[in-house]
């Protein structure tokens, strides 16, 4: 059953002086590509916790791994070795189809490229994720209204994609990751394909979502101006994590 | 009905080429219906036959005939309800192009063999009150347009000269699948003429239609038929009414089978076809797919959401192809009339339809499923954009 959306308080994650419990906790992480003869380590003996309400923002050049340990914390690729425990629970453990059901109730993505359906409005593609739920009909639209509204984008749900600008888009996006209420949103580039303005706006968006009701968020990103958004920046460089500016 | 919505929604994506899958998928599934019709027209005789006739021949061949006298002789028989002989005339309706079958037929007992053609008594008692009285099929009529009383010449090809009729009955079937475009005349008119013209022709029948009691016995009932002619000059062989027509058939075999195969062969191109059309539509959304199953949803969803595309396309195609079969079997039955005298599509022929387009559908989507579902979502999301 997803709890009722959105949980609508205050987050106090850089005002609070009381530790926060950990929700992403990372231990000796690595990846290695296979072709044929040859490995490539991607990434290497990671370790790091995110915190329960944290924006934390992956930072680093193109290939240094950034995306890949998106990926894995976001369960959408397997490590080959050490452990990602996600709200308590060790997702390099879980089966195909357990890591999906976990993706479902626990992880919202955001995309570079937005990634709609194009042939559903956006009403649709927001109540997309919810199908996997046992939500009612009449629940799940009450869901999607509320998500929508909470991005601005109310009075544009019956909208295709193709009807939207870039930044709407990606607020549709948005809407779709947050409307099952997940643990965490892990976005990847979630600017990369915008103006500034559009880029400005989404990123306030992603900064109210995680003051207003919570959310932790990991995002990944080139541009400087989108991780100063973040309360926590980490570099990762050659697969390595290189520091941490708080 | 979200899901039914987005199927129909990604059927309609690249409308040109859905449009042309489902009029290919048409014109397939039309052809196969067509050509299966075709092959039961083929099999109409065989499908018509009574499971109670029985059909006494020449032993040697059809060609040859038997003495009337043989009748009496096999009333006898125990187990036999009812007989009555007729003779292949093979006449012409004013020339070649009008072939229709004719037989002689003894007059009174000839229908009561074939209670499916239903002919009115009083026209039943018109026919065998008239020695030159003939009675042809509702179809046959109406196709030359004959009305009761009407004289009707027919030239004689195994019997040389013009022969002179009066219409005095119009049967019609009992069912659709009864052949209504039969002639039918006095066998005494043939056989008159015989006697004076070629003596040693005449008493002769080409066949016995025997009704018999008990269709269960029908295959004792034949033996003690031929066991009475038994080394006669004119031994018999007996044999059911379908064995009988099918041996019709069988001198048409390989046509039928080639039909057949031709009819297996258009649906497997067209699998092939929708095949293509499912692998590049699942191609081009190997990165939606990913999306989905980053989303949360499992294999078996991208399964169902490709497998269910495939099938909206087949399964449209299948309701306008097996919509289509009925007017243009229609028009073909009517052009080809003089070969096809029953020409109807068969509810087999509806249901094959049916799963043929099922199982296009199920196959077409086979290989796409199986790559949409194996592809890591990591790969799938870095073919976006």
């Amino acid at each position: 059953m997803v709890p009722a959306f959105p949980c609508r308080r205050r987050n106090n994650f850089m005002s609070d002086p009381t530790p926060q419990p950990s929700i992403v906790s990372l231990r000796n992480v690595s990846k290695v590509y296979r072709r044929g003869m040859q490995s490539l380590v991607v990434l290497e003996s990671i370790s790091f916790d995110i915190v329960k309400g944290e924006f934390l923002a992956l930072m680093g050049p193109s290939g240094s791994g950034k995306s890949t340990l998106l990926n894995l914390i976001a369960g959408i690729d397997t490590v080959d070795g050490g452990t990602i425990s996600v709200d308590g629970i060790d997702i390099a453990t879980l089966s195909e189809s357990d890591l999906a059901r976990w993706r479902s109730a626990h992880v919202g993505f955001i995309f570079q490229f937005y990634n709609l359906i194009p042939v559903l409005t956006a009403f649709e593609n927001v109540e997309l994720p919810l199908l996997l739920t046992s939500l009612s009909r009449k629940e799940r639209k009450e869901h999607v209204e509320t998500a929508l509204l909470v991005v601005g984008l109310a009075d544009r749900m019956e909208h295709y994609p193709s009807q939207l600008s870039g930044g709407q888009q990606q607020r549709v996006a948005i809407a779709r990751a947050i409307v099952t209420d997940p643990t965490i949103i892990v976005a990847d580039e979630p600017t990369g394909d915008l103006d500034r303005v559009s880029a400005q706006e989404i990123l306030d968006l992603l900064d109210r979502l995680n003051a207003d009701s919570g959310k932790t968020i990991i995002m990944v990103t080139h541009d400087p101006r989108a991780a100063e958004k973040a309360h926590v920046i980490r570099h990762l460089d050659k697969g390595e994590l290189q520091d941490v500016h708080p | 009905m979200f899901i039914l919505k987005l199927l129909v929604k990604n059927a309609l994506r690249h409308r040109l080429r859905t449009l042309l899958t489902i009029m290919g998928i048409t014109i397939a599934l039309l052809s196969f219906g067509l050509l299966r019709t075709v092959v039961t027209a083929w099999y109409a005789g065989v499908n018509a036959s009574s499971a109670n006739r029985l059909v006494t021949r020449n032993s040697i061949s059809l060609v040859f005939s038997l003495p009337v006298s043989y009748t009496e002789r096999i009333k006898k028989v125990e187990g036999i309800k009812g007989i009555s002989y007729a003779s292949w005339f093979g006449g012409i309706y004013i020339n070649e192009k009008n072939f229709f079958p004719n037989f002689a037929i003894e007059p009174s007992s000839y229908f009561d063999q074939y209670p499916e053609f239903v002919l009115p008594a009083d026209q039943k008692k018109a026919f065998i009150n008239d020695r030159k009285g003939c009675v042809a099929g509702r179809r046959l009529a109406e196709r030359y347009g004959w009305k009761i009383g009407d004289n009707i010449t027919l030239k004689g090809t195994i019997y040389p000269g013009n022969w002179e009729f009066v219409l005095r009955g119009i049967y019609e079937g009992a069912d659709k699948s009864t052949d209504e475009g039969q002639f039918f005349f006095h066998w005494n008119y043939l056989n008159e003429t015989l006697r004076k013209t070629v003596p040693r022709r005449a008493d002769q029948a080409g066949v016995f239609i025997i009704s018999v009691k008990n269709p269960q016995v029908a295959a004792e009932t034949s033996l003690a038929v031929d066991a009475l002619f038994k080394n006669s000059l004119a031994e018999t062989l007996t044999e059911t009414e379908k064995a009988f027509q099918l041996s019709f058939v069988s001198m048409t075999e390989a046509i039928v089978i080639a039909i057949q195969i031709v009819s297996f062969v258009v649906i497997f191109i067209i699998m092939a076809v929708v095949a293509n059309t499912m692998a590049m539509t699942a191609r081009e959304r190997i990165g939606e797919y990913a999306i989905f199953k980053a989303m949360g949803f499992r294999s078996w969803h991208i399964a169902g959401i490709i497998f269910g595309e495939s099938l909206c396309i087949t399964m449209a195609g299948c309701i306008l192809g097996s919509a289509l079969t009925y007017p243009v079997a229609w028009k073909f039955g009517q052009v080809m009339e003089r070969f096809f005298p029953i020409f109807h599509v068969d509810n087999n022929t509806l249901l094959l339809d049916l799963l043929f387009s099922l199982l296009i559908g199920i196959v077409a989507a086979v290989f796409p499923a199986w790559r949409a579902i194996n592809i890591k979502i990591a790969d799938g999301l870095r073919r976006i954009g």
